[in-house]
């Protein structure tokens, strides 16, 4: 590791050199003094060394607290670093694709599917589920609140006034909302995104997403967790949490190509093992009166 | 508005009772950005020096060219080291994406224009009239970049610290290529931007007022400098 990191800086200083006709004014001692500095003062934080596993998860698993809270348990457990990263499930899936991750937590069946039969994920196992739910001011403007998904969709696209702040960033989230929109009739890409100023493409997380609907007074599609969890910051209310489109799995896959296969498998097997199943099912549940994730391992989601 | 007010309160409680987290990540912070910087410098001065003292075909486009990286986006550093390092680029191999070591990797690439440009300049302003004065009174080739170098210190200083202070608050690198691990890869400005987001208004404006005093450290040791620099004169 160190060895190769030096060779790395040698060869960045080179190819950034290239530009000047003179050699380059740098010795191969430099470098490595330079590498000393670096690891030397490096010791004092848990740089390489520890044995590492990265999973990408979906914001919504990340911004809930929930793989806070686990994190410390499989890292006990197994005496490893767990590097939690957070993305939308295309980027985790793009992640997984690269090679850059070993396991990812996402929530999209059919682009995990795809993902297993193009050969870049082992499996998918289905660990929690709950459910999305469209949010907005209380005063409701567009008069959607008791709706299907589908008519609230149609009847903000009639409105054209109401605002609705999209994901906008190829997520698990924004999937569902782009399937919502086909089953109500409407071209995404056509129709939805050029429908006019009412329609926000927001390009963040759940969280930061849900705070930009909140200061622009509009509408958003939002998993549950996510939502209980940014609760006490926001006015938003639950408008629509009844629909059958509006389930919401979470599965963990791991990446074929992991540096650890082994313990690729472990965290599969942790998240779905029946303890962890139950501190799922109870996660948030004090602190929220009501429960974030429901377990679904071992069924059919 | 209270609200802020309050927040700014728990925020300074964090900061006086020195809250582990807090420091945790300003101490991570640090150590990346020395790090990016030691290296920069002991890479990109000597170069500045190397291009200051040569004459070569083209000299005057390559140190505009220097000088137009100064600002250069982050994110498209960032977004290069990440093609660069990720396990399906070039690089790959090494194992260095979301790590310290790739933060620090980008860092080196963002600040190198910045410690190159601005030492080529030191040392062009130091030179002017000195290095013809020292010819005239017999000084050799070696002697005079040795009086122009001794001259021009305090001056190439100020370009390292510029260096650091641009690697120690820049975002976009971090985020793209360190992935803002907790514990790991979280810096400062990348803490910033995930705890805004959250909502996390206290634990953001102490952090931000972490960043914000080392900024102005930075700028006043430059302020010294100068002066040194002045006074040398």
């Amino acid at each position: 590791m160190k060895r190769s990191t030096a060779t790395f800086f040698f060869l960045v200083a080179f190819i950034l050199a290239g530009c000047s006709e003179e050699p380059l004014p740098v010795q191969t001692d430099t470098a490595s003094d330079a590498l000393e500095e670096v690891t030397g003062s490096a010791a004092v934080v848990p740089i390489a060394r520890v044995q590492r596993l990265r999973v990408a998860t979906t914001t919504s698993l990340y911004d809930t607290g929930l793989w806070g809270y686990l994190e410390p348990m499989f890292e006990e457990k197994y005496n490893v670093e767990l590097d939690v990263l957070y993305a939308g499930t295309g980027k985790a899936i793009d992640w997984g694709r690269r090679g850059d991750v070993d396991v990812i937590t996402v929530h999209s069946r059919t682009r995990e599917e795809l993902f297993v039969t193009e050969g870049y994920g082992v499996e998918r196992v289905p660990f929690a589920y709950n459910y999305f739910l469209i949010v907005g001011p209380a005063d409701d403007p567009a008069g959607i609140s008791g709706m299907t998904p589908e008519e609230a969709f149609k009847t903000l696209m009639a409105d054209g006034e109401a605002i609705f702040v999209s994901r906008g960033d190829d997520s698990g989230t924004h999937g569902k909302e782009r399937s919502i929109w086909t089953s109500a009739g409407f071209d995404y890409d056509a129709d939805v995104r050029t429908a006019g100023p009412w329609y926000v493409e927001g390009g963040s997380g759940m969280g930061p997403t849900l705070v930009m609907a909140d200061e622009m007074q509009g509408y958003t599609l939002t998993d549950i967790g996510t939502y209980l969890a940014y609760q006490g910051d926001l006015e938003l209310v639950p408008v629509i949490d009844q629909g059958d489109v509006l389930l919401n799995v979470y599965s963990v896959l791991q990446v074929q190509t992991s540096r650890d296969p082994e313990l690729s498998l472990a965290l599969v097997d942790f998240l779905v093992s029946p303890e962890v199943q139950q501190l799922i099912g109870d996660y948030g549940v004090d602190a929220y009166g009501m429960q974030l994730f429901s377990p679904c391992a071992g069924q059919d989601f | 508005m209270i609200h802020l007010f309050e927040a700014f309160k728990i925020a300074l409680g964090m900061i006086v009772t020195g809250d582990q987290v807090v420091f945790s990540i300003a101490f991570r912070t640090l150590l990346i950005a020395s790090a990016s910087t030691i290296a920069a410098t002991l890479l990109f001065v000597p170069l500045g020096c190397m291009v200051h003292f040569s004459n070569f075909k083209g000299k005057r486009i390559a140190v505009g060219f220097i000088q137009t990286m100064y600002s250069v986006p982050t994110v498209f550093v960032g977004m290069l080291v990440f093609l660069m390092v990720s396990r399906s680029g070039p690089f790959g191999v090494m194992g260095l994406l979301f790590s310290p070591w790739a933060i620090i990797l980008g860092e080196i690439v963002l600040i190198a224009p910045i410690i190159t440009g601005l030492t080529i300049s030191a040392l062009r302003n130091t030179g002017k009239g000195l290095e013809d004065t020292a010819t005239s009174l017999g000084a050799g080739r070696g002697t005079m970049i040795l009086k122009v170098l001794a001259e021009a210190k305090y001056a190439m200083l100020t370009s390292v610290l510029m260096g650091f202070g641009r690697a120690v608050s820049e975002v976009g690198v971090a985020i793209m290529v360190g992935g803002n691990i907790s514990g790991y890869t979280r810096t400062l400005s990348t803490a910033i931007a995930l705890g805004v987001g959250k909502g996390e208004t206290a634990f953001s404006i102490a952090l931000g007022l972490i960043l914000l005093s080392l900024a102005m450290v930075v700028s006043i040791a430059v302020n010294i400098m100068q002066h040194g620099y002045r006074g040398r004169k």
